[in-house]
């Protein structure tokens, strides 16, 4: 087998008579960041919520470091390494932005059956904390509800609430949706950063943003992959273009 | 909250203080009458702090917890019925008895959500209801009267209304203060998130339902002790006070008081205790009033009667 992290193999899912992924294969490798586009509907956050554990698929089977974590349960595959964004943001409104990171902390950091101490004493969990919020550059809004924020903030907030579960794989589900260019801009430089230290599947419609950092590309269309490829082969694909890069790219 | 430097916190500091010295309060002018209502308010007060911790914090609404008074007044009431007089067998069968009836029928409740959920735990409590009005033997529906207090050490000891109603208290501010721990540890961080977003905090790695019937089962037992401290002051128990008007009563009594606050829910059941008394002392309609005042209060009052004493607070900053 080669150093692929997260290794995908004949995934089916249908929603009745939706077929919303249809024998996919897939790998990740160790450092990468590897990109899925493909049009509305094809599939992408549904293979995402079957890899975080959201979702059950129909057949198929998911492995993470060689282990088979097809039914694991979300909170399993969480507590293994495996982080998860939110296409629709889904932080917690009625919580700083620092309780919201601190809770990602928490739940990769042992069991929650404290029933006495105040987390906010404690300092190594603070600390781990504040770190992933000044990685996304919001240490100087850490003490306000995430309700009060931009939407652009709220997805750094997701950025941040994945790193903070230190995983070793993170499934990205748009974290640029709805963000201006200037923000865009300093996702990218984020993600960047972490190319190499944690090995990422992003899915992302900004194709300018993924052909800046992805090194790898996927292309799904209805529940499909029709081609994987380094991002210079899939730039000059004519299928992939056909199918969902139009004129634009071509 | 910074008792003291709000005038909610004032308000609060104030309110403890009097229920500290309550009962000296009533001898002096002479109406043992209202040392009764106090007492009966905190009991029920005691429940709603229970319900509170799973209603407010959880987000899981049980139209069943006056079943565990019930559980909590038959474990004094029947060990009695036996000439069991021991206090802390009473405890601990109540505490014990709540916790198994709980964690085998939250285990259950819990997989469901929203409606569901209410109407399977009313299900449940009624489960209960229709048990002790079939149990011939413990009075049925004319119930069981407990002609002794539960005994304890002399210096525990519940006899006399004073003696009973610190022990009222001591339960209550016990419980308050450790749901107030509980709340900001590492528990009630997971069991207020779920509320909010249960998916977020199970992609967080938190295996939400283990610590969602953990929470179940101790606001039970909390609750299963104003059921003990009821057997003791009515001195007679029946199936009556664990029916699901009941349960609904508490949900009202926490709602007025504020949801997720942590004293609000004593706030709400001592108004809910004495607006009851005195709109029945003034007219016979006043169930209707009363409802309309509830209603008014869960569609207009944000927060409840905590809400608007914090209220006061902004006024003072604005200003
Ligand atoms: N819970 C569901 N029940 C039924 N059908 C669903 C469900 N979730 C998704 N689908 C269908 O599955 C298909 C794939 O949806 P999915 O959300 O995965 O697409 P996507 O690639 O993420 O699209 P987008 O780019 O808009 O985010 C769609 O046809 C969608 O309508
Ligand atoms: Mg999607």
């Amino acid at each position: 087998m080669s150093d692929a992290i997260l290794d995908i193999e004949g995934l089916h899912k249908n929603f009745g008579g939706v077929v919303a992924t249809e024998n996919v294969n897939l790998s990740v490798e160790r450092g990468e960041i590897h990109a899925i586009i493909g049009p509305n509907g094809a599939g992408k956050t549904t293979l995402i919520a079957q890899l975080s554990g959201q979702l059950r698929p129909n057949s198929g089977s998911i492995r993470f470091e060689g282990r088979d974590i097809t039914t694991l349960s979300m909170a399993s595959r969480a507590r293994a390494g495996l982080a998860r964004s939110f296409q629709i943001t889904s932080v917690i409104l009625p919580m700083t932005l620092l309780e919201n990171v601190m809770l990602a902390v928490q739940g990769t950091s042992g069991h929650s059956f404290g029933f006495w101490s105040p987390v906010r004493e404690d300092g190594k969990m603070t600390d781990a904390a504040m770190e992933s919020l000044t990685r996304v550059g919001l240490d100087n809004r850490a003490d306000q509800l995430a309700g009060s924020v931009s939407h652009g903030e709220q997805r750094q907030l997701e950025v941040a609430i994945t790193l903070a579960m230190n995983p070793r794989l993170l499934l990205l589900d748009e974290p640029m949706a709805g963000m201006g260019k200037e923000e865009t801009g300093h996702m990218v430089e984020i993600l960047k950063a972490l190319k190499g230290d944690k090995s990422i599947l992003l899915v992302e419609h900004d194709m300018d943003a993924v052909f800046n950092m992805a090194d790898r590309l996927s292309v799904l269309v209805n529940g499909h992959i029709i081609a994987t490829d380094t991002v210079e082969n899939i730039r000059n694909n004519a299928e992939v273009q056909r199918a969902y890069l139009g004129d634009e790219h071509a | 909250m910074q008792l003291l430097s709000t005038r909610r916190g004032l308000f609060y500091t104030a309110l403890l203080v009097f229920l500290a010295i309550a009962p000296w309060v009533f001898q002096w002018i002479d109406q043992p009458f209202y040392l009764d209502l106090l007492s009966r308010a905190l009991i029920l007060g005691i429940a709603a702090v229970s319900l509170n911790l799973i209603l407010g914090y959880g987000g899981m609404v049980s139209l069943g917890h006056a079943a565990y008074i019930g559980i909590g007044a038959y474990c004094v009431g029947i060990p009695a019925y036996y000439d069991f007089y021991s206090g802390w067998l009473h405890i601990g069968l109540a505490l014990s008895v709540s916790a198994v009836f709980a964690l085998i029928t939250g285990a259950i409740c819990l997989r469901t959500k929203g409606v569901y959920f209410i109407m399977i735990t009313m299900a449940f409590s009624q489960m209960v209801y229709y048990t002790f009005l079939s149990l011939e033997e413990y009075g049925a529906d004319d119930g069981l009267v407990i002609y002794l207090r539960s005994e304890f050490p002399t210096w525990l000891s519940m006899d006399g209304a004073f003696s009973l109603y610190y022990w009222i208290l001591g339960v209550l501010l016990l419980s308050l203060y450790f749901v107030h721990r509980l709340i900001h540890a590492r528990f009630g961080r997971v069991i207020v998130g779920a509320k909010f977003n249960e998916l977020r905090l199970q992609s967080l790695g938190v295996n939400t339902y283990r610590y969602r019937l953990t929470c179940y089962v101790i606001s039970a037992m909390i609750c299963s002790l104003a059921g003990v401290l009821l057997g003791n002051f009515t001195s007679f128990i029946s199936p009556e006070m664990m029916g699901w008007t009941r349960s609904g009563e508490l949900i009202f009594m926490v709602i007025m008081g504020g949801v997720s606050t942590v004293l609000g829910p004593l706030l709400g059941t001592i108004s809910f205790v004495l607006l009851e008394e005195w709109l029945a002392a003034i007219t016979v309609y006043w169930h209707l009033i009363f409802g309309v005042l509830l209603v008014v209060l869960v569609l207009y009052g944000k927060g409840g009667l905590d809400g608007l004493l914090g209220l006061m607070d902004r006024g003072k900053k604005s200003s």
